[in-house]
């Protein structure tokens, strides 16, 4: 049993009246590729705002490697080694490809409080961004800025960026949303080409994605897991497949609900 | 330092503490709403006065020129709706912010040109004169309680129309989705245009008011646009409830520490730190929270 | 490359421009340039804040004013070496927005805006009230700081002093915002909440810039009371703040050069139309508002343009998924 790096301590978050997290306890194991499945509105965006900070809990705390984050803010979270992948595109939209990475790049150092070298030309911020690129596939689209791309280069640009910080977790918040049929394979061939080498929690909806990545799988209804296993043990959860998996459709494919 | 001279002071600063909550109030309805930020507001405030003294002129009846005063303020707010505002709906703050400041830069030439630079005194309707003696020993302006007791009636009446009518559950409705309401076949360019006569009617409204105490002149309005503003800050972007508050602690504190501050402290640096008092308030409150006292938006 | 030709061919022309035109024009026009100079620089300070950074102040003329009274009061008091005064104003305007700043700066958008506007207001009063310098008549120099053995007092010579700092100013803002600090800068501009998730804590780099941008308008702002040699709460007031807005859209945002332009435009609008009216004001209102409602671009934007020397980076000429499946294939551990 290979240790945990993020621990999650019965994490309650209520806005108002509606409880949007209800004392969530996971361990996410070190290496692994965690997927968090549930239906829309199972609060699995505002768990993801708790993890990485956007959002204080009401109750509960959150230890990675052996710290506790809860308290901390999200640049240091991601200075610790938390990375994330937004599931609305979020980049520097004014920024070429490879000046979105480099700045990712970037944060790594200690500080960037240096006025006076064009950060264009240095080569220990712009070497690593242009290999990142190419290892996402973008390498012809280095110097096209952000704005101008399209959905799916952009979903290849959340990504490059989470893997710029050289983290240990990555938190990835849909990365197929809004991808077509080929190009969420593509997405899931470049996710399984780097699964392995980081922690990766992962939050989609594209069930074939998730069953041929994940090692574990957890299932969020109601702000509360209801499941948590291994693929086979969530296909035959019997709750799981009611609740969440829906119905077969006619061509016998099954289809997740949301 | 009487007490009477210190409730007379306490009197004051509710009575200027309520007519910035006219101010604030439309400020921030019209950004809790309709998310613009408009910094002509102050120019509807001079207005209020100016058309007051030109129907005055006119008429020579202020029972005729309050209720014109108010008609020309409330079709300058529906021209500069449609003409300045709807476009920027759509736009970001600093394009909000610029257009607005062009307009009250518009507007301040503008009174110039018809009405000269001097401040023109207004007096007191005839039948307003004249004091109360509301403590024994302290003689009361009666024109002071009565624009009191009527931003009071004004704020009564905004809460019941937000609270309680068909068009303030629009109105709340409006601030939280857009589209569900425009899609629920309600005309919302009509929404928006209502919403905006009336937090400019409220700036018209404090500006006849205070045109006798105050006097009218080109720029009369910035001073109290940007108290106002604090007030939003204190009280909150977005909420009335914060507005009332907000504008109640500004007027009082305003108004009690010129006069408390030159008695405890008498160096040259007093009348500085008498007009700076508010601002170091709206510093305590921004220490103690970021959003203001009783913010309404999340974002 | 042609691309940075075009550019700095036309920078040139400015410059060539800026240096030939005035004296050659007479002391009226060198005083008239020198003005927008100093406009210029306050300006682009306020593009470093709204353009690059995204932080709309409307209290900028607050620390341009701080400036010019620091500097005015050194002067008064026989400290006449610019070479003092001048650094001296810049580090008291620094310290004025290192305290706006660090309260401001805790406030997004429409609050930031408004604590911005309050605070200026704070400054204004408080310069209001000092009755031993006049008040609200302010006060005058009895000469200008001069520089070393160099007098300042002739009005060309000031001018080239005054210009000289204008382009240190522009070489200096353009290595900032192209620096690595600079990229944090425009990475919280285009998207704060990215720039944190990614590891940089916005508030300190926030803070950064406003104490530079603060330091650059006070500089502009102790030039100022040199050149009128009067200092007064005018040289404070929100309305200077919305001017200086107002010169940065005209001449184009996110630049540098174009809140030069823009500054000049300005002075020179309303040079040209009091000489017709006093009430200038009633038609430069509505040419801003018409500006930010039916125009994209202000004038350095359009002067690119029209002389061809914007970029044309941006087109993609590759199409996902190929690309991706291509990468993905290459990785070592991927499957086929």
């Amino acid at each position: 049993m290979s240790e945990s790096l993020l621990e999650i301590e019965h994490l309650c978050k209520a806005f108002g009246a509606l409880v949007a997290t209800d004392g969530v306890t996971l361990a996410i194991r070190k290496g692994e590729t965690h997927a968090l499945i549930g239906p829309n509105g199972a609060g699995k965006t505002t768990l993801v705002g708790q993890l990485t900070g956007e959002l204080r809990p009401d109750a509960g705390r959150i230890i990675f490697d052996g710290r506790d984050i809860t308290e901390l803010s999200t640049a240091r979270r991601a200075r610790l080694g938390l990375a994330r992948s937004f599931q609305i595109t979020s980049i520097f939209d004014s920024f070429t490809a490879e000046g979105n990475v480099a700045l990712a790049v970037q944060a790594t150092e200690r500080h960037s409080f240096r006025f006076w070298k064009p950060a264009e030309r240095i080569a220990r911020l712009r070497q690593p961004a242009r290999q990142l690129i190419a290892d996402v596939g973008l390498s012809r689209l280095g110097n096209v800025i952000a704005s101008k791309m399209s959905h799916g280069q952009h979903r290849q640009l959340e990504l490059g960026m989470a893997l710029a910080t050289h983290p240990t977790m990555l938190l990835l918040d849909e990365p197929m949303a809004g991808l077509g049929i080929e190009e969420s394979r593509a997405m899931s061939k470049l996710l399984a080409s780097v699964k392995g080498q980081y922690t990766i929690l992962l939050i989609e909806h594209d069930m074939d994605a998730v069953f041929s990545l994940a090692d574990r799988i957890t299932v969020l209804v109601g702000g509360r897991i209801v499941a948590s296993g291994t693929a086979d043990e969530i296909r035959n959860h019997p709750g799981v497949r009611v609740a969440y998996l829906g119905e077969e459709d006619d061509a016998g494919d099954v289809r997740a609900n949301g | 330092m009487t007490l009477a001279l210190l409730v007379e002071q306490l009197f004051n600063g509710v009575q200027f503490g309520l007519m910035l909550f006219l101010m604030a109030v439309g400020v921030t309805l019209v950004f809790g709403i309709m998310r613009v930020i408009n910094l002509a507001h102050g120019s509807l405030f001079m207005l209020g006065g100016y058309f007051l003294m030109a129907a005055l002129a006119w008429t020579r009846s202020y029972g005729l020129a309050i209720p014109l005063a108010f008609v020309g303020a409330a079709l300058v707010a529906v021209v500069l709706e449609i003409v300045v505002l709807r476009p920027l709906y759509r736009r970001g703050p600093l394009d909000q912010v610029l257009a607005t400041f062009g307009l009250t830069l518009f507007f301040n030439e503008a009174v110039t040109v018809i009405w000269g630079r001097e401040p023109i005194p207004l007096s007191i309707p005839p039948f307003l004169t004249g004091s109360v003696e509301i403590i024994p020993g302290s003689a009361y302006p009666i024109y002071r309680l009565v624009i009191t007791a009527v931003a009071i009636v004004a704020g009564l009446l905004l809460y019941l129309l937000i609270a309680r009518t068909r068009v303030g559950a629009l109105i709340r409705a409006g601030s939280d989705n857009r589209e569900i309401v425009a899609a629920l076949g309600i005309n919302i360019n009509l929404l928006y245009t209502l919403i905006f006569a009336l937090s400019a009617m409220l700036a018209a409204l404090a500006g006849i008011m205070m045109g006798p105490l105050l006097s009218v002149e080109p720029g009369a309005g910035d001073p109290i646009l940007i108290l106002a503003l604090v007030v939003v800050v204190i009280g909150g972007i977005g909420s009335v409830r914060g507005a009332l508050v907000g504008a109640l602690m500004v007027g009082i504190f305003d108004t009690l520490s010129r006069v408390l501050i030159p008695l405890v402290i008498q160096t040259n640096a007093t009348s500085a730190l008498v007009g700076m008092a508010v601002y170091v308030l709206m510093a305590v409150v921004l220490l103690f929270s970021r959003t203001g006292l009783f913010a309404a938006h999340r974002g | 490359m042609t691309l940075f030709g075009r550019r700095g061919a036309l920078l040139f022309v400015l410059l060539a421009v800026a240096i030939a035109l005035p004296p050659y024009c007479g002391t009226y026009y060198t005083r008239f340039a020198t003005q927008i100079a100093i406009y210029g620089m306050a300006a682009l300070s306020v593009d470093l804040l709204l353009g690059y950074s995204g932080l709309i102040t409307f209290g900028q003329a607050a620390l341009f004013g701080v400036g010019a009274y620091a500097a005015g009061m050194l002067t008064v008091y026989g400290l006449t070496d610019a070479l003092l005064t001048w650094p001296l104003a810049i580090l008291v305007s620094m310290l004025f927005a290192l305290a706006i700043g660090a309260l401001s700066l805790r406030t997004r958008g429409f609050q930031f805006i408004m604590v911005t506007l309050a605070f200026a207001q704070m400054v204004y009063y408080f310069a209001q009230s000092l009755r031993n310098w006049g008040g609200d008549d302010g006060f005058t120099l009895p000469q200008r700081d001069s520089l070393k053995f160099i007098s300042l007092a002739d009005h060309t010579t000031f001018y080239y002093v005054v210009l000289v700092l204008l382009v240190l100013v522009v070489l200096l803002a353009n290595r900032i915002v192209k620096s690595e600090f600079g990229m944090v800068i425009r990475g919280i501009r285009d998207n704060e909440r990215r720039a944190a998730a990614v590891g940089f804590p916005p508030y300190p780099y926030k803070l950064v810039i406003f104490v530079i941008a603060g330091g650059i308008a006070g500089l502009a702002g102790a030039l100022m009371a040199n050149h009128a040699k009067f200092v007064s709460p005018a040289t404070m007031s929100w309305q200077l703040s919305g001017e200086l807005l107002a010169m940065v859209i005209l001449g184009s945002a996110n630049s540098l050069i174009g809140p030069i332009l823009g500054a000049a435009f300005f002075l020179a609008f309303r040079d040209v139309l009091s000489d017709f009216t006093e009430h200038w004001m009633l038609f430069f209102g509505p040419l801003l508002v018409a500006r930010v409602l039916l125009v994209k671009d202000g004038i350095w934007g359009m002067l690119v343009r029209a002389t061809g020397a914007d970029d044309k980076l941006g087109e993609p000429k590759v199409d996902f998924p190929e690309a991706l499946e291509r990468a993905a294939d290459s990785k070592p551990g991927a499957a086929k």
